[in-house]
């Protein structure tokens, strides 16, 4: 991945000879890094070293200066009751905590699925031929302009259990025998979250694989009609391997962005457990339950998982996010 | 003015080597042309001279004073690239003005003096004000050649100038540039093409390079009467040289024997070899006759004026005596 | 024959534009349905039309003029304009060292950032929270503006380093032939001819920065220094159970709609700017 590093000769060569000319790149290259760098460990780099050190502390949310080391117990500890007893805590054995695990995985895994699915039909479409395709793509950039919590209200309103048009669309096509109240109930909250979600972002997929599907010659095609194969072999055989680094890449961005997802859940569906996820309960602990450290040891957990996963990911697909070398 | 000298020169990106030890002399006020097929390293070449990259070893000198590290800015040199790069947000003027501008201590007025004259030499004192993307592929050239001469260079670089021109354009830039070589004459410049015309045309000496390696440097007279090898015998001249080896090239006691199409006639008969006519070609001042005689390629001879061979005519020929080379099994003359 | 075929192909074309209308009707509707409803007056909203049947601008009044909904819209405008604007004073810079010179560890230096940029918020936010209050600027812009600057930094920073990188090498060259120090090759000749490149990258950070909502909702705790998503978040009506849809849709319409024209202004430069985030095949 790290393509770069291999592509530096000045330096690889040991360079005895090292002209003006470079030194002088060099020497600029890094003062031009300087600042980038020192703010990103300020903003990124420091907050969140002292994200994983609260996760060992007592800290809570009024004493945070004085927050004193405890080692793993937010993770886990056992507990000696007096009647004898003993009682597992921490993050670890908490049911919430793995609730919203499981919340968090099975939103990011369906709702990239299926962006990836349908965007791949709307990035074909776009890359056909026809009339009014630019009304077509301007069209597809409106749920990805509007904010997600603007989405997420237009959407709450319209699946409105009572004067929501979802509903009545579905009742008066036959669809529906009764109203639903899509966000208060266990069993179509996340439906509804997934809805919302698949219908934002699916833009940003399509767009993705619509510019790898433009870098396939054109030829290709016509050699592959001139022979005779059937447009659906045409894409398994051709478009989709073609498209397929486009495609990881788009699918490792969303994925990642569908990992952390916060927003949209904490308007659309406040205070369901069957769609919290990592980083609503997270919050929750960290500000609202005034458990400062333990929603730390949360978002350390979070943070730990989602490196695992990426870095599975990038192994397994062979991703290659670098354009190369200039 | 400057003269140049190259001792032992390597470059390496990476593990490939790419220039494998050049020595070279380029003479104060020489038209110096480097040449060879693409993958030689010729643009490589330059740009070592040019100090845009790094020598890996080796010592590069100009007037006897070690360059190796020297920056390009400071090195006196001007270059003119394939693609022109211009700066396309700027009008000619500033394009052409812009290093005088960095360098401190020129005025305005002297700055606006020596672009108008650069402007002068190359008639594109009417663009000044325009931008280039305003400009011909040619016009463009023009300018990128005037952004050299402003800076008053003692080493006037050009990495393949022409080749983005089409034909008839390239031939009046060629003169162009021939031009403005006489009227510089204390300016050293060195000239990279694949095009082995542009070579013979313009070059005081040419540097025929052959996979990172000096392959044989002379004058064009030189290289067209006394390759040093096979492949320069190959590159240049046009038609290509004739290559004929076997039994044929035995009778003269080489591995190979070359001989140019010009230093071929055609005999009624006895000549030294026979062949089948398979192709003509008529130019109108001269003419192409191309043989099947058992040689790898068909051998071509050129005639004065317009000929009316037919393909599968038999005809003799007989090469100039003095006019044959011969070479070895290593594809080395022999003298 | 050809009749058969005809037909196969008339179905073909039906269909295929039938997609086309489904994909352009789920993509517009919801946003089609807050315009409406929020033209709608009183106790219209709560009758269910698809088509307009009123117009009335009360909604549009009430969120502008009372409660903090126009103090929130200049929040967001200056919190998301002063992001962007340090965000590429840093990154032009950067963007230049990584995708113009050669040096050890670039490679890896490129997957941090883009390892930061798709770092998730919540694993620092109670470390940031710590420094924030440190610094004594909670409940400002400037919590927002240090905060967001998270992600739009690497993003600038990648999305300009690709674009740097195609910055045709011979002109680069040019400038160091004529004598040009890296700090003057990026001001006068890669920075003009970075212009819609910059403009599409800020916008795309402006937008990214004007949506933000986490470190918003944690970072600001009065109405006053809120920003519109955390504001229409928040919006609620005379009491507990009335949800002022109305309000909400005029104040959704009120931050959709410059963004959408802006996103529909520079369509083909944002999708460049978007795709430009890594698939070079």
């Amino acid at each position: 991945m790290a393509t770069d590093v291999m592509a530096t000769p000045v330096a690889a060569t040991g360079g005895k000879i090292k002209s003006e000319l470079m030194q002088q790149r060099v020497r600029a290259a890094r003062w031009f890094l300087l600042p980038m760098l020192i703010a990103l460990a300020v903003v990124a780099g420091w907050p969140l070293l002292r994200s994983i050190y609260f996760s060992f502390t007592d800290a809570s949310l009024n004493n945070i200066d004085g927050a004193e080391w405890i080692g793993f117990g937010n993770y886990f500890r056992v507990q000696q009751l007096a009647s004898g007893a003993v009682r597992y805590r921490g993050l670890l054995v908490d049911a919430d905590w793995w609730n919203a695990v499981w919340n968090t995985l099975r939103f990011a895994a369906t709702s990239v699925f299926f962006e990836a699915v349908l965007g791949m039909v709307v990035a074909l479409v776009l890359n056909a031929e026809f009339k009014g395709r630019g009304i077509v793509r301007a069209a597809i950039l409106i749920p990805w302009a509007i904010p997600t919590i603007v989405s997420a209200k237009m959407w709450s309103w319209m699946l409105n259990d009572q004067f929501g048009i979802l509903n009545d669309l579905g009742m008066r096509l036959g669809l529906l025998s009764q109203k639903v109240a899509w966000t208060a109930t266990a069993e179509t909250a996340m439906q509804a979250v997934l809805v919302v979600d698949i219908w934002k972002t699916t833009p940003f997929m399509a767009l993705l694989i619509l510019a790898g599907l433009q870098m396939v010659p054109k030829d290709i095609y016509e050699a592959a009609e001139i022979d005779g194969v059937h447009p659906i072999k045409q894409f398994f055989r051709i478009t989709l391997p073609l498209v397929r680094p486009a495609l990881m890449v788009a699918i490792i961005f969303r994925l990642l962005d569908a990992l952390r997802i916060f927003d949209l859940i904490y308007v659309l569906t406040p205070n369901s457990s069957a769609t919290k996820t990592m980083s609503v309960l997270a919050r929750e602990n960290l500000f609202d339950f005034d458990k400062f450290a333990y929603g730390s040891a949360m978002s350390t957990l979070l943070f730990l998982i989602i490196a695992i996963l990426t870095i599975v990911y990038i192994w397994l697909g062979k991703v290659r996010f670098d354009g190369g070398d200039r | 003015m400057a003269s140049i000298e190259l001792r032992n020169i390597r470059k390496a990106f990476g593990a490939v080597e790419v220039i494998k030890g050049v020595d070279l002399e380029v003479r104060k006020g020489e038209f110096m042309v480097f040449v060879g097929p693409s993958g030689c390293g010729k643009s490589t070449l330059l740009r070592l001279i040019s100090g845009l990259e790094d020598i890996t070893s080796g010592e590069m000198l100009f007037d006897g004073k070690v360059v190796n590290a020297l920056a390009p800015s400071k090195r006196g040199i001007a270059m003119v690239f394939q693609s022109y790069a211009l700066y396309p947000h700027m009008t000619v003027y500033e394009n052409m003005a812009f290093g005088l501008t960095l360098e401190k201590g020129h005025s305005k007025d002297e700055i606006q003096q020596r672009v108008e004259r650069a402007a002068d030499m190359l008639q594109i004192r009417q663009y000044l004000d325009r931008l280039p993307k305003q400009l011909s592929g040619g016009q463009r050239q023009r300018v990128a050649i005037g952004r050299a001469i402003t800076r008053d260079p003692k080493v006037f670089l050009f990495d393949e100038p022409l080749s983005n021109l089409d034909a008839a354009l390239r031939v009046a830039t060629r003169i162009e540039i021939a031009k403005l070589h006489e009227s510089m004459d204390h300016v050293t410049m060195i000239y990279v093409t694949h095009d082995q015309v542009e070579a013979m045309t313009l070059a005081d000496r040419i540097c025929v390079l052959r996979d990172g390696l000096v392959e044989q440097v002379g004058t064009p007279m030189e290289l067209y009467e006394h390759p040093n090898s096979v492949f320069v015998a190959g590159f240049i001249g046009s038609p290509k040289m004739n290559f004929i080896s076997g039994e044929k090239a035995a009778a003269f006691n080489a591995e190979t024997v070359g001989i140019r199409g010009e230093h071929i006639t055609i005999v009624p008969d006895n000549g030294t070899w026979s062949g089948t006519v398979i192709h003509t070609e008529n130019l109108g001042a001269d003419s192409y006759v191309y043989l099947e005689m058992g040689t790898e390629e068909p051998v071509v001879v050129r005639l004065d004026g317009a000929n009316d061979y037919k393909s599968g005519d038999v005809v003799h020929i007989a090469p100039m005596e003095d006019k044959i080379h011969r070479f070895d099994g290593a594809g080395k003359p022999i003298r | 024959m050809g009749a058969t075929f005809d037909l196969w192909k008339i179905t073909k074309t039906t269909l295929f534009y039938a997609l086309v209308v489904v994909i352009v009707v789920v993509s517009v509707f919801p946003f089609y349905y807050a315009i409406l409803t929020s033209f709608k007056q009183g106790t219209d909203i709560f009758r269910i039309t698809y088509w307009p049947v009123s117009f009335s601008l009360e909604n549009y009044q009430s969120v502008l003029s009372q409660g903090s909904f126009p103090r929130n819209l200049l929040n967001s405008i200056f919190v998301a304009s002063v992001t962007v604007i340090l965000a590429l004073f840093l990154a032009v810079t950067a963007a230049f060292a990584l995708s113009r010179v050669r040096f050890r560890g670039r490679g890896f230096l490129l997957m941090v950032i883009l390892g930061v940029s798709m770092f998730p918020q919540i694993a620092v936010l109670s470390g940031l929270f710590e420094l924030i209050r440190a610094l004594n600027i909670y409940n400002t812009p400037w919590a927002l503006i240090f905060s967001y600057t998270i992600f739009t930094l690497p993003f600038t920073v990648w999305v300009l380093t690709t674009f740097m990188r195609d910055l045709p090498i011979e002109i680069e060259e040019a400038a160091i032939v004529d004598g040009a120090s890296p700090w003057v090759i990026i001001t006068k000749v890669f920075m003009p001819l970075m212009w819609p490149a910059l403009v599409t990258t800020g916008l795309l950070a402006f937008i990214g920065a004007w949506n933000e909502f986490l470190f918003a909702l944690t970072f600001t705790s009065s109405n006053d220094t809120r920003t519109v998503p955390v504001a229409i978040a928040l919006l609620s009506g005379g009491s507990q159970y009335e949800i002022p849809w109305g309000i909400i849709m005029a104040a959704s319409v009120i931050v959709t709609v410059p963004l959408v024209a802006l996103v529909l202004i520079f369509q083909r430069k944002i999708v460049s700017g978007l795709t430009a985030g890594g698939v070079k095949g």
